[in-house]
């Protein structure tokens, strides 16, 4: 879609917020990698990020491993073979292989398409205190924002700055949480790793705003694989926010990440996703795999790590973020809202690993499925025997929006300690008939009621984000549903 | 262990007169057997209980032929005392008794199977072992309109003249339209490291009510498969009760599936574990077809290395809407060294529906315990009237008082 005329790219865009109101792409020039996966490549892209040689040991350690992985294939949503030769393993847009060195440098095109996303750049226009760290593609393309974080002494940039500035902190825990030997994503992800984010919170600080990342896949055929490593040091607090999107294209792209979180004694990481990839046509074509590893160490003692998730996007999603409670007395939550709609399918749910002792951890999950879609909430809950007065709690529930969609429940529950308790519940129904009229009685039309009502299904999970992306993630629960009622 | 399979299955087929294709059809059984081997952790069903492990630990080499050509004498003090009740004994895999001399005659008819294989959908592989060797094959048909008067049970009887066997069995059962069944499976083993394989096959016909009751209690160091695969027309019920507790290892698999409108399942089990047990119980609910219902209830008390898994699925297919399915399973774990896992599954494919399942596992309750405590109770009398009381609640969902209080009497609980 080549932007002629302003008239004309305005007209587009007010179809696109009918349908998904991200699907534009952006003609920058970009710099790929030689197709393929195979050393070269990887060597090229550790190459051009000027990588010292022991990330790019990593990098092969991994893809070694890599060789010898079969994907897996137990998975609820079954997919068409992707063929792992046929992808761009890295794209940068052009203008960035001399790294601006401020945002007036930045390629005013980038700043555009950030602007249409709604996510400012420029500093001085924000007054809502976010630092961004914006990701287009496979590169980190600006960070604001980082006068006040460096004052805090909070280190927050692309995670290629950080090997390069900070190699003592990424060598320590990178791949720590999610080793080089982990499943065949996560080991892909290691192996060709792009950028991401990297951020680290000293002994004692309160990030003073909430850091965030925005994720945009632009280049087709391309996977996008980022890599993001959070680390609060002891006493401290992070508030991390996620979001993404990418262009409507017709071929499905792969989303293959990696997040690390690790907690050290007393520390608290909260991370919020709003994810809302290209979902694919009416007809379920098209469409972002998202792929993605997410997983969380509270290593130290009373640390705490809370995932909260809003998935709407994506043709498949299939992510489990997790929590390892090693620290005693430490904390996991996941709060998860699931919804698919048309052709979409979604597998996911979290693990909660109990291994130290006064752990404890909650689940909320909501899946809502419409349209011809499916949802499975997939979870693990395992309390080792080590784990002394361990509690668990673990909801899920389940909205069936029409006939024709799947909702399924598939929990593992594991306990191993007599001191220790776990309960969960789990309920899937539809929308009664008594609410529907009860709303419609008072003169909401059919799809406001419909709208209420899962609003009110959410609300548990939608609590729990921070105050701007719960807007968002409040208007894009209505969007997804959209035209699913009657 | 493919050799002594082969060696063992020439020595069945010799024994039986079967027609050339029946032994096709069981040599086609064997090879997939001998292919797949035992089931082990790789698969989904058996994540929890790594049959392949557990009988090469508890067993060792097992052997699959026994002698079936002379009888065994019937023990008769294994017989239950103060319930009336016809009687079908097994002796080690062998039948030696069917007797319905309570019931009417020619209501219930028994038809010798032997040479006609039918296959059931399971894809594992003891199915497959199953279809090979088991030696001989009954139906037992109960005529329409026919309730009857007293349970039946089903004794499954073995003795020290048997060792590292392995003993598979199969019987068919059809209730016709308006029939009643209350069935009573006792295992009750004398013999040591044994790998008994149970398959039975359930046909209800409308209006029919089938009760199973799966007793398990007796100590023994045997490993036991047992699978139920229940069809159900219109209006019929089934309820199937386990109590899981003597031997080694046991798993009761129950398969139902509600084909005709308002038919229901239940199924409740029990375990009661001690030393070194690994027992699970799985069960798959298919909701086919509209108004259909299903209830299910597992407890467990687990001590002393044992170990317990409850995999529940409901399944309902996109016709059948209004359904109920319930599913709920509670543990307590009393020390340390036990486990409990549990995969309750719904996978809901129809709208109009009412499902769900909850789980809880924990220790007893200390406050609980104190409360008794301060009404002058012991600890250990404490302990022992809550578990008294957890337990009770399944077998109060038993619907035949009779056998409810055979039951209550067998494992010692008092209300």
């Amino acid at each position: 879609m080549k932007i002629q005329s302003e008239q004309n790219s305005r007209e587009k865009e007010i179809e696109n917020l009918k349908e998904y109101k991200y699907g534009f792409s952006t003609d920058i020039e970009n710099i790929k990698a030689p197709k393929g996966l195979n050393e070269e490549v990887i060597k090229f892209i550790s190459n051009i990020k000027k990588e010292p040689k022991w990330m790019l040991d990593f990098r092969l350690k991994a893809f070694e491993r890599f060789k010898q992985l079969k994907e897996p294939a137990w998975q609820k949503p079954k997919y068409p073979k992707i063929d792992y030769q046929d992808l761009y393993y890295y794209s940068a847009p052009k203008s960035m292989d001399d790294k601006p060195k401020s945002l007036d440098e930045l390629d005013p095109k980038l700043l555009e398409t950030y602007k249409k996303l709604g996510i400012p750049l420029q500093e001085q226009a924000r007054l809502n205190g976010i630092a961004v760290d914006a990701v287009f593609d496979s590169v980190s393309v600006a960070t604001t924002f980082k006068d006040e974080l460096t004052k805090h002494g909070i280190i927050f940039c692309p995670i290629s700055e950080a090997i390069q500035n900070h190699p003592e902190l990424v060598k320590k825990y990178l791949g720590s949480v999610i080793p080089t030997t982990d499943h065949f994503f996560a080991t892909l992800n290691s192996a060709v790793f792009t950028d991401g984010s990297f951020a680290y919170i000293p002994e004692g600080v309160r990030c003073p705003m909430e850091l965030s990342t925005y994720f945009r896949i632009n280049a087709s055929n391309t996977g996008q694989f980022e890599r993001t490593l959070i680390i609060a040091d002891k006493g401290s607090y992070v508030s991390y926010l996620e979001g993404c999107t990418a262009p409507m294209r017709d071929e499905n792209q792969l989303h293959a990440a990696n997040v690390e979180l690790i907690a050290l004694d007393d520390a608290e990481i909260k991370y919020s996703t709003v994810q809302n990839w290209y979902p694919g046509d009416k007809d379920g074509k098209g469409g972002i795999y998202n792929f993605v590893t997410k997983r969380g160490l509270c290593k130290g003692k009373n640390s705490k790590i809370s995932w909260t998730q809003v998935e709407t996007g994506s043709a498949i999603t299939w992510k489990y973020p997790s929590c390892i409670l090693k620290g005693d007395n430490s904390i996991g939550e996941f709060y998860s809202i699931a919804i698919t709609n048309n052709h979409q399918k979604a597998d996911t749910g979290t693990k909660m690993i109990h291994l130290g002792k006064n752990t404890k951890s909650k689940i909320i999950s909501k899946g809502i499925s419409a349209g011809v879609s499916d949802m499975t909430y997939r979870g693990l809950v395992d309390i080792s025997s080590k784990a002394d007065n361990s509690n668990n709690y673990t909801q899920c529930d389940s909205l069936l929006m029409s006939n024709k969609c799947g909702a399924h429940t598939v929990p593992y529950i594991k306990n191993k300690n007599s001191q220790s308790n776990i309960a969960h519940e789990a309920t899937t129904s539809k929308i009664s008939e008594e609410q529907l009229h009860y709303c419609q009685q008072r003169g909401l039309s059919a799809e406001e009621a419909v709208g209420l009502i899962v609003n009110g299904f959410c609300k548990e999970v939608l609590q729990q984000l921070p105050m701007e992306f719960a807007v968002e993630a409040q208007k894009l629960v209505g969007i997804s549903l959209e035209g699913s009622v009657g | 262990m493919k050799e002594q399979l082969q060696k063992d299955f020439e020595n069945i087929i010799k024994n039986l007169s079967l027609s050339q294709r029946d032994i096709e059809i069981k040599k086609f059984y064997l090879d997939s057997f001998i292919n797949k081997g035992f089931p082990s952790r790789k698969e989904e069903d058996w994540k929890f209980s790594d049959l392949n492990q557990i009988i090469k630990k508890n067993i060792g080499e097992l052997s699959f032929f026994t002698d079936y050509t002379s009888t065994n004498k019937i023990d008769t003090s294994v017989y239950v005392d103060g319930l009336e009740h016809n009687k079908i004994v097994f002796i080690n895999g062998r039948i030696e008794k069917i007797d319905f001399n309570y019931e009417k005659k020619n209501q219930i008819e028994i038809i010798d199977q032997s040479e006609t294989i039918d296959r059931f959908t399971n894809k594992n592989s003891l199915c497959d072992l199953n279809n090979a060797f088991t030696n001989k094959s009954f139906k037992i048909v109960v005529k329409k309109g026919y309730q009857l008067e007293k349970p039946l049970i089903i004794y499954h009887t073995t003795n020290s003249n048997i060792w590292s066997k392995n003993i598979n069995l199969r019987l068919n059962f059809e209730l016709n339209k308006d029939s009643s069944l209350r069935l009573i499976d006792l295992f009750n083993d004398t013999s040591e490291k044994n790998f008994l394989n149970i398959f039975y096959n359930f046909d209800i016909k409308e209006n029919s009510i089938l009760k199973n009751y799966k007793l398990d209690s007796f100590k023994n160091k045997n490993i036991k498969y047992s699978y139920n695969n229940i069809d159900q027309d219109k209006n019929s019920i089934s309820e199937t009760f386990i109590l899981s507790s003597g031997s080694d290892f046991f798993k009761s698999e129950i398969n139902s599936n509600l084909k005709g409108e308002y038919s229901a399942a239940f199924v409740n089990g029990m375990f009661s574990l001690n030393k070194d047990k690994h027992h699970e119980i799985r069960t798959i609910i298919n909701h086919l077809t509209e108004n259909t219902k299903s209830y299910q209830l597992i407890k467990s008390v687990l001590e002393d290395s044992s170990r317990a898994v409850y995999q529940g699925k409901i399944f309902v297919n996109p016709e059948a809407q209004k359904t109920d399915g319930y599913q709920l399973s509670k543990a307590i774990l009393l020390d340390e060294t036990t486990e409990f896992n549990a995969k309750p599954e719904l996978e809901i494919y129809a709208d109009d529906v009412k499902c769900s399942h909850g789980s809880a596992s924990g220790s007893l309750n200390e406050n609980s315990i104190f409360y008794l405590m301060t009404r002058g109770l012991n600890r250990k009398e404490a302990k022992e009237l809550l578990i008294n009381g957890f337990l009770l609640d399944v077998i109060e969902k038993i619907t035949d008082r009779e056998i409810k209080n055979l039951i209550k009497n067998m494992i010692g609980l008092k209300e």
